[in-house]
């Protein structure tokens, strides 16, 4: 929670699809390649091997962009936790929260964009919902909400029913472009072209937006349509944004598959005067230098194509934080 | 928007000017249309000098996209040729330099398309 008050934005999970992990070879090309450039260097302390990784190396280079399923945390400086998608990401959370706060007592909102598995499959190891003392009330915009995350727990798929968590679990219907207050937040939800329909969610805490909208496809030539996504990032100070394909993928081989590019979400926040967009629900077939050069690539376009605002570019990763 | 389409035998050059965007994409889809529909098998191949195109969006991408996706279903032929810097470098990150054919010069768009429309252009 921010001791200043301020919104801050945690990210658990941003790989989209599914969960995916480092390989050994993976690990082992990164230490080779970090060795090879520590050569003849003084590191013998952590806090000198520690300055050469910033100083020395970038970010694909020293660190992972991570692998868990979609999950985002919005801080307010409440004692409420407050949630986006309960992908696997959601598991680390859980353990997090019973290590700095406690097994019981705690209370979550989270806001689904929609049930695609990915982005429930964290709920049956997220540990705070096997607790008595727990609320979790979970909050979307689809009718069968409940019953996907009841069915994902029955068997044969898993060995605890939904009926035995111990903590209490309310599912609340929520309506797109309708307005609610809810911890300390003003949410609005907007329907998102993608199978079954995906919702994104604009929050609003005093002067500062975010906003989430994840498996969402954009039709350019629908004006209509994307006037209305730019009327919902407007002004946003962050907006966490689907770019799990390239555009070249989005108009031809995988239109219709429900995502979108980083070359729509930079247009799409520089007509809505966004101050931050964040490339989100990465590719999973993506390794961390090809995440990098689409952070690289996206900044280049942004410079290319900027008008009177910049927009500043980043690509979340498990663990980033941002202030806002 | 007018294209001033020129013909070399059996390749019709198109060379559009300015920005293709959500204000003008329509005018250039519009444009454009009548040439696509001859752009098939024993009729006409398409080469679109983009010398005079400053920036093109991702609406502006989806219409060259449905252009080619035409070309390819008439057997006809489509090329791109001689892009902006910038333009060249919105290409690559969209990855359209993937999926479309093109060429740093019309003359090089029009060398693979077609030798006898090659043959009229360097004649002309």
């Amino acid at each position: 929670m921010p001791p200043d008050g301020r919104l801050r934005v945690k990210f658990w999970g941003t790989r989209g699809s599914i969960p995916v992990a480092m390989t050994s070879a993976e690990v082992r090309r990164k230490l080779i390649s970090a060795l090879t450039r520590a050569s003849g260097r003084k590191l013998e302390t952590p806090e000198q091997a520690g300055a050469f990784l910033d100083r020395e190396l970038d970010f694909a280079g020293a660190h992972t962009f991570g692998g868990n399923s979609s999950c985002v945390e919005i801080a307010t400086g409440q004692r409420d936790y407050v949630l986006c998608d309960l992908g696997s990401g959601a598991r680390v959370f859980g353990n997090e929260v019973l290590t700095t706060r406690g097994s019981s007592g705690q209370r979550f909102h989270a806001f689904m964009s929609h049930a695609h598995w990915d982005h429930i499959m964290g709920f049956p190891f997220f540990m705070p919902a096997y607790t008595a003392g727990n609320h979790i009330t979970i909050y979307g915009c689809h009718a069968d909400l409940e019953e996907a995350f009841r069915g994902q727990h029955a068997a044969p798929s898993f060995p605890v029913d939904f009926s035995r968590l111990s903590a209490a679990i309310e599912f609340v219907r929520l309506e797109p472009d309708r307005e609610y207050q809810i911890a300390g937040l003003r949410v609005r939800p907007k329907l998102q072209r993608h199978g079954g329909d995906s919702y994104g969610y604009r929050f609003q805490s005093n002067d500062k937006v975010v906003v989430y909208s994840t498996d969402a496809e954009h039709k350019q030539d629908d004006l209509t349509e994307i006037k209305a996504f730019a009327q919902f990032f407007r002004d946003a100070d962050l907006v966490i944004f689907d770019s799990q394909y390239s555009l070249a993928e989005a108009t031809s081989i995988k239109e219709d598959w429900g995502h979108s590019s980083n070359v729509v979400g930079l247009e799409l926040c520089q007509m809505a005067h966004a101050k931050r967009l964040c490339l989100y629900h990465h590719e999973p077939v993506s390794d961390d230098e090809r995440i990098a050069a689409l952070l690289a690539e996206t900044r280049r376009l942004e410079e290319i194509t900027r008008g009177d605002r910049r927009v500043e570019i980043l690509a979340a990763y498990d663990g980033m934080e941002i202030a806002l | 928007m007018d294209l001033r389409p020129k013909r070399y035998v059996d390749t019709v050059v198109l060379s559009p000017v300015g920005r293709i965007d959500h204000s003008t994409s329509e005018d250039f889809k519009t444009a454009l249309a009548p040439h696509m529909t001859r752009c098939a098998e024993g009729q006409d191949r398409v080469v679109l000098d983009f010398a005079g195109v400053e920036y093109i969006s991702s609406v502006g991408l989806r219409v060259l996209m449905l252009a080619s996706k035409q070309a390819k279903a008439q057997r006809g032929a489509l090329g791109i040729a001689a892009l902006q810097p910038a333009v060249r470098e919105i290409f690559d990150i969209s990855r359209f330099t993937m999926v479309l054919d093109v060429f740093p010069s019309v003359r090089e768009g029009l060398a693979r398309l077609s030798p006898k429309a090659l043959a009229a252009f360097d004649a002309a």
